[in-house]
């Protein structure tokens, strides 16, 4: 299990998801391990150009108190869930691939994508190359 | 307290997770091996995370302590 890869399905747009899948892929890059991370539907539509650093909302379950608990970690200087992803690209090996299926469906071409997207896949290259590695699904 | 020298201090206080460890890894990649690295963090999960971080990347966590509420660790560079 050692050197297989950690991958990471996000499906999910809100800010607080994104930035978990974030978190958790940072993570497994500052312990050296690739990581894989699979857009597919509103977590593909995050990563348009247009949207990446707009305001994309949180979970239902934030409510008023979660909401307001989040505006002010980013006010006392947590980057956004984009920003985390980009350091952590630039640490280590996290590849992440557009959802093809998501993009014929939600209209996505690639190049209306973020530089953060490295490319587009199907279902099946995405479990291929995760291997024996754990899937998380956000 | 460690005699011998600093080669680089990280300092990550403010910092939330998983930006100390982050910033950390980063900073070891620049190291050559044997070389210490210092780093200041206010995060309460720095103390489990950098030993276990130490644990599997094979970096050796050499000291730790905690003052005023800000963790102070030391690692040799693998």
């Amino acid at each position: 299990m050692e050197d297989e890869p950690i991958n990471i399905v996000l499906f999910s747009g809100t800010e607080d998801r994104l930035q978990a899948a974030a978190v958790m892929a940072s993570g497994a890059a500052a312990l050296g391990k690739k990581v894989n991370i699979f857009l597919q539907y509103w977590g593909l539509d995050a990563f348009r150009k247009d949207k990446v650093s707009t305001s994309l909302g949180l979970a239902p379950e934030a409510g008023e108190r979660g909401a307001a608990l989040v505006a002010a970690a980013a006010k006392a200087g947590q980057q956004p869930w984009h920003a985390t992803l980009r350091v952590a690209k630039e640490l280590g090996e996290i590849d992440i691939q557009a959802c093809s299926l998501s993009m014929d469906v939600l209209k996505i071409e690639e190049e209306d994508l973020d530089p953060l997207v490295d490319g587009v896949e199907g279902v099946t290259a995405f479990y291929l190359n995760a291997g024996d590695g754990h899937i998380l699904f956000i | 307290m460690s005699t011998e020298q600093i080669a680089q201090i990280v300092d990550a206080k403010g910092l939330s997770c998983p930006m100390p460890i982050v910033k950390t890894a980063q900073a070891a990649k620049g190291l050559a091996s044997g070389q210490l690295l210092e780093v200041l963090a206010t995060d309460p999960g720095s103390t489990k995370d950098f030993t276990a971080w130490a644990k599997a990347t094979g970096n050796e966590l050499v000291e730790q302590t905690v003052e005023g509420g800000v963790y102070r660790f030391v690692l040799r560079k693998k």
